[in-house]
């Protein structure tokens, strides 16, 4: 793990640390979501970015953290800090049991990035079908702030939470990238047959990145739960979280320690520019976030083969010459 | 337990869906088969297509069966030009990135069509929905009769298109083999764009038979979208004899699922054939290799 790769970052997560001091209550809020986001899609980027397997249903990650997090808070009484580890442990565990099945049976490329959405989507009929899950309702976690309860009555308070889980995590990726765990899922998304060849337990290799990833996504989950105390099963399993973490990562830079970050602040500014600039000429039009998502999308696979973070090296590169 | 006649109806009634779902995935695996790619769009354009036969009966009072030719025109040069100028140049033909740009423009059609008609649900109002053939014991409605013949009718000039036509050769050449195909003087882009635009087509032609008995909103291709990579890898990525059987299939599942489990739980059984498939026989029923 170099310095140079990760004090960026750092310096990055702590001036964002600052933004109690001079921001807006609604400012927060939105920098609350995007880095809750930019947790979920740093998941991703373990599996996706690092390891090379696309996955479209990173919302059974998700939704798994927040739901386990609502439900044994509100059913069992657990405490939440504690309901946080559980939904971790049942992330990686979801996660773990997925690539067990798809790895297994050798799905790659498009056919896991199709099996991951299934698998999603059957987890979002069930809990939309079932009690203990709150059904259509949803659940709505009793507000009872508190640092024990996991909920804070300062905005503050919470970014600074999170924000530690996300500097954590990018130190994860740092160290992972950087020794032999990382060179194995690089060589495994470079070419597996080859890697296999090498002596690269290629399986076991995916099912930790996909362990890890899940685990990481769940913890997001949990601090969504807590940050919005209510869920349905379209807000926890919904696509729009499989999809935002996706697009996080390839406009951040997928396989970069810091792409996911960058790319969900990048993502979640232009949707809230683009809304309000809108907003002045035409009035609230549904959708123009998301539509710029799509098109931001299209145009990092076009023009940024490895995102705004492959962009700005390749930038520094033509400076030093 | 059910009556014997109630169970035969939705077994019936679900063979009817089948052959719209069967015409949506027949352009699905016409794609895959051909370009090798999963096209992430297919759900958003059969959404396209679906305001287009609404917008046309709303402005000219242009039935949507009268709509299927100039649709089917029109979606075909939209498909061409989408994936000749969009979707082919900006993947680098990579598997990976055409998943990825095919889904960012599902991501761009659908919250265009959210912008302009929002999320309003909208139907072509009148009782065609209503308007059933008796038929034995059975009441079978007659839209989901006409578009069941269509179906077929479209599968068959599908396949007389890439049996009998030079255009179908060159697309089974380049399926094949492409440095071969390019070596004869196929343009390979060409065939892939024409192919696709193919699929666009076979999307029109389902968005009019659906319109009549069904209800239209920015987010209806998403409830098809699915059941269609269900149907294209049951019944094998390519394959269009897979396509119809599968669509069939897929549309009793759903039928007789929703009389048994409820309408919540009958969408599951889908997912779980769709998982199943792919774990344990990822060449489809009907695939024959890998």
């Amino acid at each position: 793990m170099k310095a140079r790769d990760i004090l960026p970052g750092l310096l990055v997560l702590a001036l964002l640390a600052l933004a109690p001091l001079v921001a807006s209550n609604a400012a927060l809020n939105f920098l609350l979501s995007s880095l809750i986001v930019a947790l979920a899609a740093q998941g991703w980027n373990l599996l996706g970015g690092y390891a090379g397997q696309l996955s479209f249903g990173h919302a059974a990650f998700f939704g798994t953290g927040a739901y386990a997090t609502a439900i044994l808070q509100l059913r069992y009484g657990v405490n939440a800090w504690a309901g946080l580890a559980i939904g971790v442990a049942l992330g990686a565990l979801v996660g773990w049991m997925i690539g067990f099945l798809s790895f297994r049976a050798r799905l790659r490329g498009s056919y896991f990035a199709l099996v991951t959405l299934a698998f999603a989507e059957v987890l979002r009929i069930l809990a939309n079908a079932f009690d203990l899950t709150g059904g259509a309702a949803g659940l709505l976690i009793r507000m009872a702030p508190g640092a024990a309860n996991l909920q804070f009555p300062s905005r503050a308070t919470f970014l600074w939470l999170v924000l530690a889980i996300v500097a954590a995590v990018l130190l994860l990726t740092a160290w992972i990238a950087g020794g032999r765990m990382g060179a194995r899922l690089v060589a495994v998304r470079e070419n597996e047959d080859a890697a296999r060849a090498l002596g690269v337990d290629a399986l076991r290799v995916k099912l930790g990145a996909i362990a890890l990833s899940g685990g990481i996504t769940a913890a997001a989950g949990c601090l969504y739960a807590q940050n919005f105390l209510y869920l349905d099963a379209n807000i926890a399993y919904g696509t729009w979280i499989s999809v935002e973490v996706l697009i996080a990562c390839i406009l951040g830079g997928s396989g970069t320690v810091l792409g996911p970050v960058i790319g969900a602040l990048a993502l979640h500014g232009a949707g809230e520019a683009a809304k309000i600039a809108l907003n002045g000429i035409a009035g609230p039009v549904p959708g123009i976030d998301l539509m710029l998502f799509g098109a931001l999308l299209i145009l990092a696979v076009a023009f940024l083969p490895q995102g705004v973070m492959g962009g700005l090296r390749r930038a520094a590169r033509g400076l030093a010459r | 337990m059910f009556p014997p006649a109630l169970i035969a109806e939705a077994a019936v009634n679900g063979l009817l869906a089948g052959a719209a779902y069967a015409l949506v995935a027949l352009g699905l695996t016409l794609v895959y088969g051909v370009l090798h790619i999963v096209n992430f769009a297919h759900g958003a354009l059969l959404t396209c297509a679906m305001f287009a036969a609404w917008g046309l009966h709303a402005a000219f009072g242009l039935d949507p069966y009268l709509s299927i030719p100039p649709l089917a025109l029109a979606f075909f040069a939209f498909g061409y030009a989408l994936q000749r100028w969009v979707i082919g140049p900006s993947s680098h033909g990579d598997d990976g990135n055409t998943l990825l740009v095919t889904l960012g423009l599902s991501i761009v059609l659908e919250n265009a069509l959210l912008a302009l008609f929002r999320s309003d649900t909208r139907t072509l109002g009148g009782d065609a929905g209503f308007d059933v053939v008796e038929v034995g014991p059975m009441l079978l409605s007659r839209p989901r009769l006409i578009g069941f013949g269509v179906a077929l009718l479209t599968a068959a000039l599908l396949w007389a298109l890439l049996s009998a036509t030079d255009t179908g050769r060159a697309i089974r050449a380049v399926a094949k083999e492409k440095l071969g195909a390019q070596l004869v003087g196929i343009d390979p882009r060409h065939v892939y764009a024409v192919t696709f635009g193919l699929g666009c087509a076979c999307l029109a032609v389902a968005a009019c038979l659906l319109l009549p008995t069904f209800y239209v909103n920015p987010r209806v291709g998403n409830a098809f979208v699915l059941v269609a990579f269900t149907i294209v890898v049951l019944g094998g990525m390519g394959s269009i004899p897979g396509a119809l059987l599968g669509g069939l299939f897929v549309g009793l599942v759903e039928s007789l699922g929703g009389l048994f489990l409820g309408d919540s739980l009958g969408q599951l059984g889908i997912f779980v054939i769709f998982i199943l498939v792919l774990l344990f026989r990822p060449t489809g029923l009907f695939g024959a290799k890998a």
